[in-house]
């Protein structure tokens, strides 16, 4: 059977040639970068390397680059850590309503130790508003973190606006760029980023590594200790392979050309898909959404059976239906943008990356009219 | 996840559809929840002589449901009152926990659409 897979927001295949990047560093230069011989310097040759491929690419110097375990540790090490490190200062932090998870719990859990979270709305597609931002900043306020690419809706706010009013009020400004790190530019000086989330895995790198962009001069202490790797930030013997990979990752994604594919195919997508009856767009058109990113609901059926049924015809795909969570509650992303439960439940995610074809477009858009049709029929909302 | 049975049952469900001029018509569910099903019943001499379900929801609600039909065909509307959400399980091979209120909505609205029935009768 043809197998598509339109769930590169969950996370991408390998490239082949970050896969050939990264071999010689599990059985050749395995070195641990802090050692002195041989086998560590050239380990610690390639971490350098690495970090300054991935300080270029979002405009920051190499020191300024941590490196992670991936999206989530970054976002609960730049929250966490933050908050604990200027609470002299302040107790509140301010984020979005449609932050992932990861920023979601930590904030949750930041609330139990005191300290305060203002959770601000989105507007119908999904974008904070920054007037609303200054408004929401007090003089307690210590932290703003904003999802930079929405993994769900694409929306993709404006940094640049948001990061000039963190910047008026002294407030430290950070952004989880997992989703539209090189699919839309990041530029630390140019947005007034104090610190950005970072990941392999969505731009076909691996799995388990991710950085953390740390403007310098930043107060923030270690969450992680142990023997002092990544300026004392982040302790842990450094995943050279992984880092490799992921500025190769980089190095590969950061041809604009790979933005205007995606872009051209999504578009195709969105336009066809919305000419079956009764289907809605979720988050904005153009060039202020994620170019992978498209989000349907379709009126009068659920997204975990058309996912099924896409699943039975090869074609991998995601939903913010409350039946495929494991808290059994529709996706509160696409409610925060104004959504019903219902139209939450019928929602369908298909997020492309480089590597989707034409035709493979061409075979979804031929399949998923069927399938909505006759799901439709067995619908008791459904009036024909 | 999913049984092989259960996807069975989902790729091609037997019992999905209406019946014209129903007896009586049963639904459960709320679509905040995510899952709606409407039973349509024809009964003869008490027993179901046919059954047919509609229902918004996901895999695991679509497969209950005609599990559910299958199970209640031809039986006496005494018997398929007896059909539990266990029996349902049974049927399909495995349910993921998560997903056991599928199997619950199942009986619920075959109840639901049996009381119908019943009122109509009086």
């Amino acid at each position: 059977m043809k197998k598509v897979y339109l769930d590169n927001g969950a996370t991408t295949m390998l490239d082949p040639k970050v896969i050939g990047a990264m071999l010689p560093y599990f059985n050749i230069k395995y070195g641990n970068a802090s050692s002195t011989h041989l086998f560590g310097e050239e380990a610690k040759e390639a971490l350098e390397r690495s970090r300054s491929i991935i300080a270029k690419s979002i405009n920051a110097k190499p020191e300024e680059i941590v490196f992670t375990s991936g999206g989530t540790e970054s976002n609960n090490f730049a929250l966490k850590s933050i908050a604990f490190t200027n609470k002299n200062k302040g107790n509140h932090i301010i984020v979005s309503k449609t932050e992932h998870k990861c920023i979601m719990n930590t904030c949750k859990w930041l609330e139990k130790q005191g300290f305060n979270v203002t959770y601000l709305d989105v507007d119908k597609e999904g974008f904070v508003n920054p007037d609303e931002l200054d408004k929401a900043i007090t003089d307690k306020t210590i932290l703003v973190s904003i999802i930079h690419g929405n993994n769900e809706t694409g929306t993709i706010n404006d940094l640049k606006a948001l990061g000039s009013i963190c910047k008026k009020h002294n407030v430290y400004f950070h952004t989880d760029a997992c989703q539209s790190y090189t699919k839309t530019e990041l530029n630390t000086k140019k947005q007034n980023i104090d610190l950005i989330t970072l990941n392999a895995h969505k731009i076909h790198g691996p799995k388990g590594i991710g950085a953390l962009y740390i403007r310098k001069g930043t107060k923030i202490k270690p969450w992680q200790h142990g023997g002092d790797h990544e300026f004392g930030l982040r302790s842990g013997t450094e995943n050279i392979h992984g880092i490799v990979g992921f500025a190769e990752a980089v190095n590969i994604a950061m041809n604009k050309k790979h933005i205007a594919y995606m872009t051209k195919l999504r578009d195709k997508l969105i336009k066809s898909v919305l000419e079956i009856p009764e289907v809605r767009l979720n988050g904005p058109i153009g060039s202020k959404r994620l170019c992978n990113n498209a989000n349907f609901s379709f009126n009068g059926i659920e997204g975990e059976a058309i996912g099924g049924y896409l699943n039975n015809k090869g074609i991998a795909s995601s939903t913010g239906s409350a039946c495929s969570a494991k808290t059994l509650e529709p996706s509160y992303v696409l409610m925060a943008l104004g959504l019903s439960p219902e139209q939450a439940n019928s929602s369908l995610r298909l997020t492309l990356s480089r590597f989707t074809t034409q035709e493979e477009i061409d075979y979804v858009l031929e399949v998923l009219p069927g399938i909505v049709k006759s799901l439709r029929k067995i619908s008791p909302f459904w009036k024909e | 996840m999913y049984s092989e049975k259960i996807l069975k049952h989902f790729k091609n469900p037997k019992f999905a559809g209406e019946i014209k001029n129903p007896d009586a018509i049963g639904q459960e569910g709320n679509p905040r929840c995510g899952d709606v099903m409407k039973i349509f019943l024809k009964v003869k001499d008490n027993i179901i002589k046919d059954i047919k379900f509609k229902t918004y929801g996901c895999i695991a609600a679509i497969a209950s449901s005609d599990m559910m039909c299958e199970l209640a065909k031809g039986k006496t509307i005494d018997k398929a009152l007896k059909i539990k959400p266990d029996d349902i399980v049974k049927g399909l091979g495995h349910m993921p926990p998560i997903k056991y209120h599928c199997s619950i909505l199942g009986t619920q609205a075959l109840k639901k659409a049996i009381e119908n029935y019943r009122r109509s009768e009086k």
